[in-house]
Order: C-alpha cells, then sequence, then structure tokens
C-alpha cells in the first residue's frame, strides 16, 4: 500500500484511542462526582437522624426555650424534603438547618445543668462529627466538580466533551448567610 | 533527591565489580545482586513492618467505646481525603505524640499517645491527625522504606567490598589482569575504594534531608485536607514546648514520629543529621500561608499558651 494512506490511517488511529482515553477519564470523574454526592446524604441522612433525639434530651430542662425548638424541628423537616430537589436547593435547606443548630447550642451554653448532662455531651461530639463529615463531604465533592469542571473546559478534553454530553456540574455552596452569626433570643417571652 | 540515592548505588556497585575483575558485566551483576537481596528484606517489612512498629512501640487498638472523640476526628479526615478508615491505635505515655504507619491507604494504621490527646484540643488533634494522614495518603511509608532498604544496601555492600579488599584476596586478582585493562581497572578500583568509605555516609544524609522534606509535604498536605491551619499551628507549639520524653521511641523509630521524640535530637534538628525539621520553622512555613509575620522562640511559647 501507498506509505501516505499508512500514515493516514495510522494517524486515524491514533486520534480515536486518544478519544476513547478521554471519554473514559471524563466518564470516571463523573462517576466520583455522583459518589460523592451519595456520600453528602449518607452524612445529611444521619444528621436528620440525630436531631429529635437531641431535641427530646434538651426539650425537659429548656421548656420556655419553644422558638428555638420548634424552628430546629421545622428546618430538619424542610431539609429532609429539600433532598429530593437536587444539590442546590438541598444546600439552601441543609444551611438552614445548620443556622437553627448553632442558635441551639448557643443557647445551651447558658443552661450549666444541660451543659454538664453526659447525654447531650454525647449528642453535641455526635452533632459536631456530623458537621464535620458533612462539610468535609461537600469539601470532597466540590473538589471532585471541580476537577470535572476544570478537565471539561481545558484543552484537549474540551474538544470532544460538548459532543458527548459531558456538561459543567454545580458545586454545593453555602448561602451568604451562612456567614452570619446566628441571632440568640434569650428572652423569656 | 532519592535518585541520588539510586545513583550511588549503582555507582558502588559498578566500581566494585570492574575494580575487581575488570569486567563490566560483574559490575552490574553485583550492583543487582545487592539491589535483590535489599528487595528480599524490603519486601518482607513491606507486609510485616506494620504490625512490627505497633508492637515495638506499645500500641494497643482502640474503639468507638474507648476513644469517641479520636475515632470522629480520624474519621471526619478520612471523608475529606476520600480514604478507607484507617486502624487507629493508642500508645499509653504522657508525651504528646503520634505516627502513622503502613504502604498505603488500604493499610493504614495510626498510632496516637494519651498525652497527646489529653493535651491537645479538638481543633489541634485535627492538625496532627491530618498531617499524618497525609504520610499515609502521599506514601511517604512507602518512600521512606525504598529509601531506607537503598541506603542499607549501600551500606552494606560498601562494608562488605571494604573488608575483601583489605584482609581479603582482592589484591591478587588484580596482579592478573592482562596489561591493557589493567590502568583502568586500577583507578576503578581506587574510585571504588573512595565510594565505599563516602557513600554510606552521603546516602544516609540524603535520606535524612527527603525525610525533612516529607514533613513540610505532610504539614502542607494536612491544611490542604481540613482548610484549617490554626489547629495544627497551635498543636506544633504546644508540641514543641512540652518538656516529656516518649518513652517507647528510639533512635530506630525516631524518624516516624510527628515531632522528633528524643528532645536533645529535637534542639539540635537544624542540622543535616536530624530527621524533623526544627518546629519553628515548620510553624514558619504555615503562618507564610495565612500571612501572619513569623515567630521566634519565646513566641512559640506564648502561641502554645504556656507562658
Amino acid at each position: 500500500m501507498d506509505p501516505l494512506v499508512l500514515i493516514v490511517i495510522g494517524i486515524i488511529v491514533v486520534l480515536v484511542v486518544v478519544a476513547v482515553v478521554i471519554y473514559n477519564g471524563l466518564v470516571q470523574k463523573r462517576l466520583r462526582i455522583d459518589e460523592a454526592l451519595a456520600q453528602i446524604e449518607v452524612q445529611l441522612k444521619r444528621r436528620h437522624d440525630l436531631i429529635p433525639n437531641l431535641v427530646n434530651a434538651v426539650k425537659g430542662y429548656m421548656g420556655f426555650e419553644q422558638k428555638v425548638l420548634t424552628d430546629v424541628t421545622n428546618a430538619r423537616a424542610a431539609a429532609v424534603a429539600a433532598g429530593a430537589q437536587g444539590p442546590a436547593q438541598q444546600a439552601v435547606a441543609e444551611n438552614a438547618l445548620t443556622g437553627t443548630l448553632r442558635s441551639l447550642f448557643a443557647v445551651v451554653e447558658n443552661y450549666p445543668e444541660l451543659k454538664a448532662n453526659q447525654n447531650v455531651l454525647e449528642l453535641q461530639e455526635q452533632l459536631t462529627t456530623t458537621e464535620n463529615q458533612i462539610s468535609f463531604s461537600r469539601q470532597h465533592y466540590n473538589a471532585t466538580v471541580l476537577d470535572y469542571n476544570t478537565t471539561i473546559a481545558t484543552v484537549p478534553s474540551v474538544l470532544i466533551a460538548g459532543p458527548l454530553g459531558f456538561a459543567k456540574r454545580e458545586f454545593f455552596d453555602a448561602e451568604p448567610e451562612a456567614a452570619n452569626v446566628p441571632n440568640v433570643d434569650l428572652s423569656l417571652s | 533527591m532519592a535518585a541520588l540515592v539510586v545513583a550511588l548505588l549503582g555507582a558502588l556497585g559498578f566500581t566494585i565489580g570492574f575494580g575487581l575483575s575488570g569486567d563490566p558485566a560483574t559490575g552490574v551483576a553485583i550492583t543487582a545482586g545487592a539491589a535483590l537481596l535489599g528487595t528480599l528484606v524490603g519486601v518482607g517489612t513491606y507486609f510485616a513492618g506494620d504490625s512490627l512498629v505497633l508492637t515495638v512501640s506499645g500500641a494497643r487498638e482502640v474503639d468507638e467505646a474507648a476513644a469517641p472523640q479520636l475515632l470522629n476526628v480520624v474519621r471526619e479526615l478520612a471523608i475529606a481525603a476520600n480514604v478507607p478508615m484507617p486502624q487507629v491505635y493508642v500508645i499509653d505515655d504522657t508525651a504528646p505524640n503520634a505516627f502513622a504507619t503502613g504502604r498505603d491507604p488500604k493499610h493504614a494504621s495510626l498510632a496516637i499517645t494519651t498525652g497527646l490527646l489529653e493535651k491537645l484540643d479538638r481543633e489541634e488533634l485535627q492538625g496532627v491527625i491530618a498531617h499524618e494522614l497525609s504520610h499515609v495518603r502521599n506514601l511517604d511509608i512507602r518512600f521512606s522504606l525504598i529509601v531506607g532498604v537503598m541506603v542499607g544496601t549501600i551500606a552494606i555492600l560498601a562494608d562488605f567490598f571494604l573488608r575483601f579488599t583489605f584482609w581479603g584476596g582482592a589484591g591478587r586478582g588484580r596482579d592478573r589482569d592482562s596489561g591493557g585493562s589493567g590502568g583502568v581497572q586500577t583507578v576503578i578500583f581506587i574510585i571504588a575504594i573512595a565510594l565505599a568509605i563516602v557513600a554510606p555516609l552521603i546516602s544516609r544524609f540524603i535520606q535524612l534531608a527527603v525525610n525533612r522534606q516529607r514533613e513540610y509535604l505532610a504539614d502542607a498536605s494536612a491544611i490542604e485536607l481540613s482548610r484549617n491551619p490554626y489547629g495544627l499551628e497551635r498543636a506544633l507549639a504546644k508540641i514543641a514546648g512540652d518538656a516529656e520524653v516518649l518513652e517507647v521511641a528510639n533512635r530506630g523509630t525516631q524518624h516516624m514520629y510527628f515531632t522528633n521524640p528524643i528532645k536533645k535530637f529535637e534542639q539540635r534538628s537544624s542540622g543535616l543529621m536530624s530527621t524533623h525539621p526544627p518546629i519553628i520553622d515548620r510553624i514558619n512555613r504555615l503562618r507564610q500561608l495565612t500571612g501572619d509575620p513569623p515567630l521566634g522562640q519565646a513566641e512559640a511559647a506564648q502561641l502554645a499558651g504556656l507562658e
């Protein structure tokens, strides 16, 4: 055969192999994002399950702090419902829940008997570690999304990502309000 | 830098072989033989080293009931690092320290002293655990093992050769060579002797320098995991200010710990011969990240809340 034809065939083969390698890499990155998202779901569910125990443990001592307790319970219900609506909505609801929990712990600081209660201490440690696990899961999720988004936006993957249906994924963002200090109302009304 | 150790091993093996026999193939054969011996030792350490080191250090495994907060902190960081949960051990000693062992993240173990658990708060503990977990993630243990095997092989090879030269039959071998290659062979032989004296020392210095750089890398990777430089900074300052001696540590295991457990080595640690960088330097590198001004010795004690 004519050497020129052979060279052209060789180049085509190389290009196909490169395209396959890039495609596989993109699929792997996308799957890693899905796995990281599932991880976050696991941690969030754990928090949802822990909260009723916490509310029951403090209820006896904090009878007249009804607003804080009902805020926590309602925010929890909203977060469970938002689970079906995708990461962005979920992030909003979960951040709201974190805010109400912070308010609750701020109020607990003012009850010495509560602070010393072994049950409450263990629950606090459980909730602290769950909060940390959620935030680290989100950190890892964001890292996988960043890796994937960067790859599909840069050469050479950008050339085949669009036509093959690889779209950008969204980050799990903290709301601007999450940076505010929670407003704790200690009045007896 | 570790490549220099490989080069030294190759040079030593080759010059010994060539210098003794005038035949480059022998040089290659000796290097290969020494490397093989070293690898056999290395493989044994690779698979059984963890349990050996943990037993020597008197570590006992802990579960959820015994150390809930410690396991929670380790779990959180394992999630951030996306590695499986390592096995966690506790060493009963009032000196605050920790080490990690394990050839890869799937077979990792962390050991922490009770002194560290008592003296550090949650944020500082997180910094230390992140540092140790980073050693595992960066495959530092495996790397140190390989470098260690090569350094050991150089030492053994040099030792055998020098003994053989000065006590054994090498002189007779040289006299029987044909005239042509005799001159080159003698020169190479002399180079071999020089290398045999110098290579073990140089490779040891390189190993220590590499260990120090890996410590800085583990500090940086720890911050990448926890996104919180202040915890690690305070932990380093607290441990620097603590005068207690870790009883189970010795020269053989000192390089593995979070900070050098042999206190007088720690004080002299800015030299070539130390396994860890000085704690003040480690704190100052972290401070570069946060934009805070660098510390002196007295300020470090203040940071730890000890003065």
